[in-house]
This record gives structure tokens, C-alpha cells and sequence, in this order.
């Protein structure tokens, strides 16, 4: 059974992971099943990081479960078991909706080359290449180009496929024009193939499985359980875990807390060489994100208007508008009670994307009234499609960058870990700290769902290979 | 091992990784990737499994030795002929 804080844990471990967010999760378990001895540690009651959910009043709502690659399924079911990777469902409607146009899709390459090609008028040859083109794309072979370039290139003066093609890719990951084109090639790719998924049942299903998976492979899970310091030799190379004011010993630690924080919080400032401890200060975190939680008072349904709905009110696409406070732009999850039957409500959460910034420094009193100020606008803005939603709902609750800081104590709230210069810091920590491994968001290719569970398989892999074989703890 | 038991070891490594695809017409010089669904993160697995199982480690520098299931054997053989 997992429990609460660090009585009885053992005086050492192969491997002390950090953090039961999906990086660390599937990094613990990998490496369990691999025959090691591991400690997986998170702060928070919960598992599941910022894949996480919470109920209210009988109702219940997903966090951050808006839609993932085909991908997932492959990975679950290699990682993780058959029996979850069979609970992995297609979403069947995607909506766009913003002054520029209104469409539905099911964002799988067919259905965006039949759209591209008929109601944008863009070239068959160009949609190809372009699909071909972002397929193709490595993360080891960087050209240097932005994501602003790369559409140039393929669709110039297209505000209008710019936006069908960015808008939701911003959503889920909040990358912008200027960000490098191949970590917007490699994202869009993953999801356009085969569509977009969800898993049946909700989060707190998915991650209730996976805890069960972690145990049975041996896994030692420790809730409430802060790790405050890796503890080093002078040579850098790690030896332990101070954990709620107790020592635990470990031959390697994967951190999957937030990539800034590993190396500048829980390390001793003078194990690292001083210019990986600057390249490290230079990483800049992404952006944040608000939500508004909304849910249906019980035996209140609605019809099907599609499960995720990309909205905008802004002229053209615009990553500036997106992160403003006057929000103009939102994605709306919608859960109908067909995949919850655990609760049988409704639920709505209205996402976007935000600055860290913009919701702090300010008093209580003005950071509530914001709060409340964005909620009346996300029900303004609802019922363009629902007019009756004022009286359908009965709970309502916002997250802002402040909130997502909190649970995860991840720095400015950052939703989707760091920009792309936070990969080669993530991957040669252990050369600065042999011993010490990074998993979880960064560098927007290895976050999301798919991304930071991908992430904690390869560094599992690094992780196996420094502990060798035939010494196991 | 010899090197008939290396390909087995081989093929039972892919089995598993891939249960649904089917092992047994694969050709010997002819690209992996070409016959099965195997991504980059299928290849990880192969070298995670050989150590787990054989010890033996595959730098990365190497990996494109793992193209076909002949280059693989090739490449495995002096490394597993005294298991
Ligand atoms: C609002 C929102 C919506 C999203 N929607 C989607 C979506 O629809 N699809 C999708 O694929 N992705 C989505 N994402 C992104 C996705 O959820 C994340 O990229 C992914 O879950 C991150 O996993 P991770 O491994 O990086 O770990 P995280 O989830 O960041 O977890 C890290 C864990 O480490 C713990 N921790 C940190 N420090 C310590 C410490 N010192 N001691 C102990 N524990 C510690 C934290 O408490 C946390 O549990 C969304 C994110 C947000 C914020």
C-alpha cells in the first residue's frame, strides 16, 4: 500500500525518484521491473502531479486531461499494462470556433488534409509537404529555424491555417511563433496521426491503475513525503535523499520536480561546475495556465457539442492575447457523463493560457476579485453555447498560476516545464552530478502525457545503465 | 551462445516488446523499422532488455548496429559467444 510520509522506509535504495508526477512514475516503475530497488517520493497526498483531478460536492473534474497522442496507447500498454492501455478512447469531436472560422474535426491527418485542401484552399502538394515535412523532424537536428519560419515558408500570409495549426499546440503546451520549429514539428506529429485520446473513466482512474502497477512491481510509494536535499560527495556524485528531516541512502536520484528547482534548490550550491549552475539560472520556464471549473447540477445534460472546443474572440492568432489576462481565447473540456459513470454529472472546464505574473504580488482581496472577474466572463463566454448555463451549474471554482505552483511546486506555475534550452541541462545533469538524473516537462517535445512518460522511460534507461549490473541494494 | 540461439534471443526480446506483430517471416538484411512498427523508443528497449538480461551494454554510438535482425546478431555475437 502506498503511505504517508517516511516511517519504515530502508536505510538505501537503487534508486530514489523524486516526484510522482507521469515522468516519475514511469520512470519508478521501469526501473522496478528492471529488477531495481526504488523509492518514489511525492509531496502532494496525491500521485500524478499535474495529471490530476479533484473532487467537489460530488462532482469531479480533470485537470489537465484534455486530450493526448495515439501515442499514449503504445506506451502505456509497454510501460504500464494492456488493461490500461484498453481503457485509452478517441475523442470524437474537435471544435474550433473564432472570428477567422468555425469547424469540427477529429484532427487526424485525413480529416485536416480534407479541410486544409477544401474549405482553405490550400494546395493538396503543400498540405503533404508540410505533414511530411514535420514528421521528419529529430529533436538531435535542430535548424536553428522558429515555428514563425516554418509556416512562412509553407503557408505564407496565412493567418488563418497558422491559426487552425498552432492554436491548439499552444493550448497544449504553450509554445509560441518564436519558439524553435522542430518542437512544434515534433508535437503536431505525435497528435496528427490518428487523432486525439483520452482515457475512459477520468484521471483519478488512470492514476488509481497506474498505483497499483507501481506497487506490484515493488515500487516503495511515499505520499507527503518532501524531498529537501540530494545529498552529494564533494565530487558531485550522490549518495542520498534528506526527506522529511530523515536520510535516505541511494546510489542514483531522479528528480522529476521542475528542471530549475532540481538544480538550484535542492542541490548544494557548490557541487555543480559554476557554468552549468548558470546555463542552468538561464532556462526559461513556460507559461502558466488559468481554469475554470464547472460543473452541472445533477440530472442537468447537455447535447453533444464536441469534447474539446477551441474558442477565440480575438481577431488572428495572437500568443500574446492568449496569455492576457482579458482572456480572449479558451479551450473548453467538456466530460459528459458517458465516460464518468463513477459520478453521472456533467462537468465543463474552461482552460487557457496565462502569466505567472499577472496573478501575483497583489493582495488577497484584489487576487479574489480576479479570480471571481474571470470567472463571470468564462460564463459570459459559455453561453454563446449553452445560454441556460448560469442556472445548469452549482459548482464553480478557478486555478490560476498561483494554484498549479502550489501542488507541484513548480516555479511560476509553469504548466509545461521549460523552453527548449531546458533539454540539454535535463539530459547532462549527471555529467555535472554523476549519479543525478532529470525526468518530466521540458523543453515542450518531452512534456505533455506522452512527452514526460517517454522522458522517464528514456532516463530509466541512463539510469540502468550508470547503476550496471550485478551490485544491486 | 550460438548463433542461432542469439537470434532467438533477439527475436524473444522484439516479441515482447511488440506482442501483436508477428516475428516469423522476418528478413535477415533487411531494415527492422521497415518490417515492424518500431519506433526509437522500441530500440531503448531492446538495449534496456539485453542488459537486463545478458549484461551487455550497447552505447549509443552503436545503435545503428541494431538496424537489421543480421547486423544485430552480428554485432551481439562476440559480446554473447561466451554466455
Ligand atoms: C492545465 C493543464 C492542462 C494540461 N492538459 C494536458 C493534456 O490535455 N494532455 C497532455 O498530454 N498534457 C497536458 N498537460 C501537461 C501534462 O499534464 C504535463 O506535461 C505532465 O503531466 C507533466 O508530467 P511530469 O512528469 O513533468 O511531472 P509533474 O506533473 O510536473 O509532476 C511533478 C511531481 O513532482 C512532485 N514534486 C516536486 N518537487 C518535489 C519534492 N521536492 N519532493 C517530492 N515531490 C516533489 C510534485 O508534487 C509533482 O507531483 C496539461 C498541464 C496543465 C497544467
Amino acid at each position: 500500500m502506498t503511505q504517508r510520509g517516511v516511517n519504515g522506509v530502508r536505510d538505501a535504495y537503487d534508486v530514489v525518484v523524486i516526484g510522482a508526477g507521469l515522468g516519475g512514475m514511469t520512470c519508478a516503475n521501469r526501473l522496478a521491473r528492471a529488477g531495481r530497488s526504488v523509492l518514489l517520493l511525492e509531496q502532494h497526498t496525491q500521485l500524478g502531479g499535474l495529471a490530476t483531478w479533484f473532487r467537489r460536492k460530488g462532482h469531479l473534474f480533470d485537470v489537465a486531461l484534455h486530450g493526448f497522442p495515439v501515442g499514449m496507447i503504445k506506451t502505456v500498454r509497454k510501460y504500464w499494462s494492456k488493461e490500461v492501455a484498453d481503457r485509452i478512447t478517441q475523442l470524437r469531436g474537435i471544435r474550433f470556433d473564432n472570428p477567422q472560422f468555425r469547424l469540427t474535426t477529429d484532427y487526424t491527418r485525413e480529416d485536416f488534409t480534407r479541410l486544409l485542401v477544401e474549405d482553405f484552399s490550400v494546395p493538396a502538394a503543400t498540405v503533404q509537404a508540410f505533414f511530411d515535412h514535420t514528421r521528419s523532424m529529430n529533436f538531435y537536428d535542430d535548424d536553428g529555424r522558429t515555428t514563425r519560419e516554418l509556416f512562412e515558408e509553407f503557408f505564407p500570409g496565412r493567418t488563418d491555417v497558422v491559426r487552425l495549426l498552432m492554436e491548439p499546440i499552444t493550448y497544449a503546451n504553450g509554445s509560441t511563433l518564436d519558439d524553435p520549429a522542430i518542437s512544434y514539428g515534433i508535437v503536431f506529429s505525435n497528435f496528427m496521426s490518428k487523432g486525439v485520446y483520452t482515457f475512459h473513466g477520468g484521471t483519478d482512474e488512470f492514476i488509481g491503475l497506474l498505483e497499483k502497477e507501481l506497487l506490484a512491481s515493488g515500487v516503495d510509494v511515499r505520499t507527503k513525503a518532501r524531498a529537501e536535499r540530494i545529498l552529494t560527495e564533494p565530487d558531485g556524485r550522490v549518495v542520498g535523499v534528506a526527506v522529511n528531516g530523515v536520510t535516505v541512502g541511494a546510489r542514483s536520484v531522479v528528480s522529476n520536480g521542475n528542471l530549475k528547482s532540481t538544480v538550484l534548490d535542492l542541490l548544494d550550491a557548490d557541487v555543480l561546475p559554476a557554468d552549468f549552475r548558470t546555463q542552468a539560472e538561464a532556462v526559461r520556464i513556460n507559461t502558466s495556465s488559468c481554469q475554470v471549473y464547472i460543473g452541472l447540477k445533477e440530472g442537468e445534460t447537455i447535447d453533444y457539442m464536441g469534447d474539446l472546443v477551441f474558442t477565440s474572440t480575438a481577431p488572428t492568432f495572437d500568443t500574446d492575447a492568449m496569455l492576457a489576462k482579458e482572456v480572449t481565447s479558451r479551450t473548453y473540456s467538456v466530460y459528459y457523463p458517458e465516460n464518468r459513470q463513477s459520478v453521472g454529472r456533467t462537468a465543463i472546464v474552461a482552460s487557457s493560457n496565462a502569466r505567472y505574473e499577472d496573478w501575483t504580488g497583489m493582495s488577497e482581496e484584489l487576487y479574489k476579485a480576479d479570480k471571481a472577474r474571470l470567472a463571470e466572463a468564462t460564463l459570459d463566454d459559455l453561453s454563446r453555447y449553452l445560454p441556460r448555463i448560469r442556472e445548469m451549474y452549482d459548482h464553480l471554482e478557478v486555478a490560476t498560476p498561483r494554484t498549479f505552483e502550489r501542488y507541484t511546486l513548480h516555479r511560476g506555475g509553469s504548466s509545461f516545464g521549460t523552453k527548449f534550452e531546458g533539454l540539454p541541462v535535463s539530459q547532462n545533469l549527471p555529467q555535472a552530478a554523476p549519479g543525478l538524473f532529470h525526468t518530466g516537462s521540458v523543453a515542450i517535445i518531452m512534456s505533455g502525457w506522452l512527452g514526460a512518460a517517454n522522458y522517464g522511460v528514456i532516463v530509466a534507461n541512463e539510469v540502468d545503465k550508470y547503476l550496471g549490473r550485478g551490485q544491486e541494494t | 551462445m550460438t548463433k542461432d540461439a542469439i537470434r532467438q534471443a533477439i527475436v524473444d526480446i522484439i516479441q515482447e516488446i511488440l506482442p501483436d506483430e508477428d516475428m516469423g517471416g522476418i528478413e535477415l538484411d533487411k531494415p527492422l523499422r521497415d518490417q515492424l512498427e518500431l519506433d526509437s523508443m522500441d530500440f531503448l528497449d531492446i538495449v534496456m532488455e539485453l542488459r537486463k538480461r545478458y549484461h551487455i551494454e550497447v552505447p549509443e554510438k552503436d545503435y545503428m548496429e541494431l538496424n537489421t535482425l543480421g547486423s544485430t546478431i552480428a554485432y551481439l555475437e562476440p559480446k554473447m559467444a561466451n554466455l
